[in-house]
This record gives structure tokens, sequence and C-alpha cells, in this order.
């Protein structure tokens, strides 16, 4: 118990800390990889709370796609970030009283949170105990089973967007050299090596 | 496992569609550009093949998939009225996309996949296979909206519809999560159950909810106050994509608006009736009077469509099944109209350009007298001059209003119907009694021609056919009021 007590609190501050590090870092390559280790370490808080199909999720979407993504745009758009943080100081008070309304939103959510009392005799997918079977198990039960519809219409949703990135973007440009690969391989000694008979002394 | 065969048979046209689709997409992607005729005829065929399977199954009401997914009477005469929509779209598209290159075979699979969201839409049973078929239809029509892609406008109209169209989606998404935390459900059948029982006044979590489920779905059926988007992509699309908008997604949408308040909604009537009204008031005001200082013809079919939508809602408000067979009506003869008046767009070329401007049809009656006519009927039936399809369409879904009690709302209805007739009347006027302008190109093309001929037919012999058209129509609004 001690161990996950120790284990919860330095993933959370970690967490904590590298978030702070994403909005204060100079340098936006420095904010991107914070940014990934917060994600790394909600990875290890949902660890903690046995969500472990959530956590390695989490780690193979954000850290693995997006962050990575987020790395690219970072590098790729030429973007003055010293000058868009320019005014920070200007508009704190602004962004601290907003985030200070929001802050007792939530308080005021969480003081009067109440569960419907009908909420236990129409539950749509009961979970099975921790103990019998894992996460992913028991996602993959109903989503293969129950919700087969819905998942495989999502994989047609892909479909389309993958056929409407290319569709938008795809364009044959002129004067490209592609790799036919099968010239290169139809390519016989005859046509590469040429056999000349060279005089003796007469040069090429 | 055992049982979850036979229910295949019955989502038979959702999976040719599926499977057509991708097959034609292979065929597609390997035999590139110059495929794009033969795999847009037989995109018709996969299409109309769905249909035939939607009309092969006779069963009664049956649900699938744990409850996700329902066929039904409704179901079946919403699907046909998409699966016509689509398959016209494709034919209507082939002299425009050849002529502005932009003829790929792309095009026709993205609206089979597009007709397959809607299919999914209108056979919905469930709030996540609802968010599910909504998206898959939206993503497919973003990217056909901004298929011309070396045009900034279409892009710009694609863009646009993209982004408020993820706007919707979000308020949909938020309202079905509202739903859902509230009601413990996502179930059509047993959210109305669980409303039907509550004694008392329904919670208002679940009436917040239902507000934002309503204003994604009017967002899709362009009804007003959601309308921002129509024009702009309606102008911007090309034409032939403006149709297909105009024609196949607003019928499933509005199939789904119906599906969804008289399905588990039903019982909450009281608080949706209000909502209904007043969009439908909105949408029939804004059409007659926004319209009237277009000049461009596609932006003025784009707030005839919000009009319509609008006298459409009129039915739905009513919240009866004589109200729901007007708006199944409503939505039968709008495709037949709007259908027709596309084909008439895309004939306006002059000199090898499209045209778009209503000025550009002047002293039509003189250069193309039977395209004129056809415009013309069109336009009389738009603005519900009897003894055109227009006119019962409308008066189905008055006279279900009134039945229901809500006068002011028919007495509305009539009164922006009257405004609105101004503005088709003088299309008819610009084309029979102003000077001429340049003759257009022609010949307008073997399919549109026979799409214009077919459809003002139907138009005007709607009065001696309508007896069965109805009749379906009662079929399919009865079987919803199940609870």
């Amino acid at each position: 118990m001690i161990v996950q007590t120790i284990a919860f609190y330095l993933f959370a501050a970690v967490t904590v800390a590298a978030g702070v590090m994403v909005i204060s870092a100079r340098n936006p390559v420095h904010s991107v990889l914070f940014l990934i280790l917060a994600f790394f370490n909600a990875a290890g808080l949902f660890v903690l709370m046995g969500a472990e199909f959530i956590a390695m999720v989490l780690v193979i979407v954000y850290v693995g796609a997006v962050a990575v993504l987020f790395l690219f745009v970072v590098m790729m758009l030429d973007i003055n970030f010293v000058e868009l943080r320019q005014g920070f100081l200007q508009y704190l008070p602004i962004g601290a009283l907003i985030g200070i309304v929001l802050m007792a939103e939530l308080v005021l959510v969480f003081a009067g949170w109440a569960f419907a009392p009908e909420d236990t005799t129409v539950k749509a997918a009961p979970t099975p105990p921790a103990a019998e079977a894992t996460n992913t198990h028991a996602l993959g039960n109903i989503l293969y089973t129950d919700y087969i519809y819905a998942f495989q219409a999502a994989g047609v949703i892909l479909l389309i967007a993958m056929i409407g990135a290319i569709v938008l973007t795809l364009r044959a440009r002129e004067g490209v050299r592609k790799q036919r690969i099968g010239d290169q391989l139809g390519r016989g000694r005859d046509d590469a090596v040429e056999l000349k008979k060279v005089q003796p002394g007469s040069g090429v | 496992m055992t049982d979850a065969l036979p229910e295949l048979t019955l989502i038979l046209p959702e999976l040719i569609l599926v499977c057509g689709g991708m097959a034609l997409l292979m065929v597609g992607a390997f035999t590139g550009d110059r495929s794009y005729h033969s795999v847009s005829w037989v995109s018709v065929l996969v299409i109309l093949g769905a249909g035939v399977a939607a009309s092969a199954t006779t069963e009664p009401r049956t649900t699938l998939f744990g409850d996700q997914f329902v066929v039904d009477a409704f179901g079946h005469f919403m699907k046909w009225l998409v699966f016509i929509g689509s398959a016209l779209a494709i034919v209507m598209s082939f002299g425009y996309n050849r002529r502005e290159r932009i003829g790929r075979p792309e095009y026709p699979i993205l609206i089979v996949f597009a007709t397959l969201g809607m299919s999914m839409m209108i056979s919905a049973n469930d709030l996540i296979s609802l968010y599910v078929g909504l998206e898959l239809q939206s993503l497919a029509l973003y990217v056909i909206a901004a298929f011309r892609r070396d045009s900034a406008r279409s892009s710009e109209a694609g863009l646009k519809y993209f982004v408020l169209g993820a706007l919707s989606s979000g308020m949909l998404l938020y309202g079905c999560s509202m739903v859902y935390g509230f009601a413990g459900s996502t179930g059509f059948e047993t959210l109305a159950g669980l409303f039907s029982r509550a004694d008392a006044a329904p919670e208002i979590g679940v009436v917040v909810g239902l507000v934002f489920v309503i204003a994604g779905l009017a967002f899709k059926i362009s009804a007003v106050p959601f309308h921002m988007w129509t024009p702009d992509v309606y102008q911007g699309a090309p034409t032939p994509v403006t149709a297909f908008f105009a024609i196949a997604p607003k019928v499933a949408a509005m199939a789904l608006f119906v599906r969804v308040l008289v399905g588990p909604f039903f019982d909450l009537f009281q608080q949706w009736q209000q909502i209904v009204v007043f969009i439908a008031i909105l949408s029939m005001i804004l059409g007659a009077l926004a319209a009237i200082w277009q000049t461009n013809i596609k932006r003025l079919l784009a707030y005839s469509s919000i009009g319509h939508v609008g006298f459409a809602l009129v039915g739905l408000a009513a919240g009866s099944t004589d109200g729901v067979r007007g708006v199944a009506i409503y939505m039968a003869v709008y495709l037949v109209m709007t259908a027709g008046t596309f084909c008439c767009v895309l004939a306006m070329r002059q000199n090898g350009r499209m045209v778009e401007n209503l000025t550009d049809l002047a002293g039509l009656s003189r250069n193309a007298p039977l395209m004129a006519l056809a415009l013309a009927i069109f336009m009389f039936s738009m603005a519900g001059i009897p003894p055109l399809a227009g006119f019962f369409s409308k008066l189905y879904v008055f006279l279900a209003a009134v039945d229901a009690g809500l006068y002011t709302l028919a007495v509305i209805g009539v009164l922006t119907s009257v405004i609105s007739a101004f503005y088709y009347l003088r299309i008819v006027k610009i084309m029979y009694f102003d000077e001429p302008a340049e003759a257009f190109d022609k010949p307008m093309g073997r399919s549109l021609a026979a799409i214009v001929a077919v459809s003002s037919v139907l138009v005007v012999a709607f009065i001696a056919f309508q007896t069965p058209i109805v009749r379906a129509a009662e079929v399919a609004a009865a079987v919803l009021f199940f609870s």
C-alpha cells in the first residue's frame, strides 16, 4: 500500500510539474517534450487506478502519435514563439480571473454531485468484476459483441477520412522521377554492358 | 453467435453499399481517372441494388445488433428516397465533371459511402448508431464539397461546411451525453419506455440534452437558426455536388429528425413541440424573405430549401401520424422538384462556361422552350400552385397542423408560401417576358434531359397517382408511433 501511495504522489507531482513546464518553457520543443513526460506520468496514474488499457492507449496514441505530430509541427512551422509570448503578464490578471471562476464552478459542481437513483436500474453495460477479466478483455467483450455495429461503422468512417485526405491533397506532379522496379529488374546484360574492341595503342 | 448470421440479410442494403464502395475503391485506385465513367455507372447500380434489397425485406419492424439498428417501413420509404436521390446525383454529375475535368472515380465512391451513412442514419435506433451514421455521411460530404480543389470557392465551401458541421456534431454529442447521463441509456426503445414511465415531469437534464440534440440535427437539415452554412456551401460547391446536398442528405437528416423526436422522445412532445414550431416558423420566414434579394440561382435555391425544410417541419410539429405522413410526402415531392430544378441549373452553360445568375435565364422560353417549360413547372410546384405536386405536399402538412390545432403555424405557413411565390414566379417572368440573353449551349445532355422530363411529368401528374405514395407514407408514418 505504501508503495502505491509513494508512486501516486511521485506520478502526480511529476505530472503537475511537467504541466507547468509545458506552458513556461522558453523553447517550444522543450514544451512538447514536457508534454510527453506529463502523458507518461498520467499513464502511470491510470495504471495505479487499475485502468491499464487506458494507460497503454494514452502512451501509444498521445505519446506515439499526437505528441510526435506536435513535435513535427513545432519544428516545421517557423513560428516566432517569443513574439507569441509577449503580453503574457499583461493578460495574466484576466486569465487568472477566468481560472478562478472556472475553479469556483468546478467546486460547486462537485459539491452538488449526486447520482440519479434510477441509474442502477438501467445500466447499459455492466462491468465484470476486476478479478475475472482484465480491462482489455472486458472492453473487447462488449466492443466486439454489443457494439460490433458501431465498431465496424467507425472503421468505415476512418476509411472515408483516408480517401478524403488523399483525394484532396494528392497531386500527380510533373517531372517527378519515379523508381520503376520492373524496368530496373528487366535490365539485362545486353542493355547495360557493351564490349568494345579496343585497338592497342589507339585509345577509346 | 449462430443467431448473428440471419440478421445480416436485413442489413443487406448497407452491406451492398459498403462492399460495393470498397470494391469500387480498389478499381478506382488501380485504374486511375480513366475509370471514372465505368465506376460511376457501377456506383449507380450499387445504390439501386441496395434499394432493391431494401424493398425486398418486408418483415415488420425488426431491430438488430442489440437494438442499435432498426428495419421498418419508415426506413424503407426514406431509404428509397435517399437512394434515388444519390443515384440521380451521380448521373447528373457526368457532363459537368467531364467538362470541368474533375471526373475522378473517388467522386461516385464518396457518394456511395455518403449514401451508406444516410442509410445508417435512417435506420438508427440508438444514440451511438445515430452519431456514427451521421458522421459517416457528413465526412463524405465535406470531402465532396471541396472536390473541385483548384477552385478557392469549392475549398472554402468544404472548409466552412466542415467547421460548422464539426460544431454541430459537438452539440449533438453534448446533447447525447446529457440524455445518457440523466436517463442512463442510449437505446431509443429504452429511452421511450423510460420517458413514458415517468409520472412526474421529465428531468431538466434530459430536456437540456434534447435541446442540444435538436440543435445538432437542425444543423444537418439547415433549419433556421442553424442555416448559416447553407447559402455559402450551396454556392461554392460544384453544382452537381450542390444538387446532391439539396436532395439526398436533407431527406436523410429529416428522416432522422423525425425518428428521434417521434421515437424515443415522443413523451416529451410538450417540450419539443415548441422548439419545432419555433424553428419551422423561422425557417419559413427566412426562406421566403431572404431569397427575394438573391441574384445567384444556387443561393436562391439554398434559401428555397431552407424554406422547404420549414414547411416539412410544420408536419412534424403536429406530432401525429398525419403529420409524419405529411413530412414523408413532402420530402418525396421535394426530392423530385429539386432534382429537376438542379438539372436545369446544370444545363445553364454559355460558351462552355457555367453561369449561375438569374439574369442569364432571360428569354429562355425563346431559346430553349422545353427547358423553360420544365423549369416553370418546377417553380410553380415549389411555389405550391395547384394542381402541381408542390401544392399537395404543402396541403398534407398544413392539414396535419390544423388537425393538431396549430392554427397560427398553418396561417404563417400559408402566408410565407405566398411570399415565396414571388421569387419563384419572378424566375418564370424572367424566362418568359424578359429580352432574350445569350442562348445556353446545346444539347443539355441526354441524362439531364431525361431526368428533367421524368421529374416534370411526375410533378404535373402527381395528382393522378398520388394514392400509392400517400399509402406508402401512411404505412411508414404509422410504424414510428410504437410507444
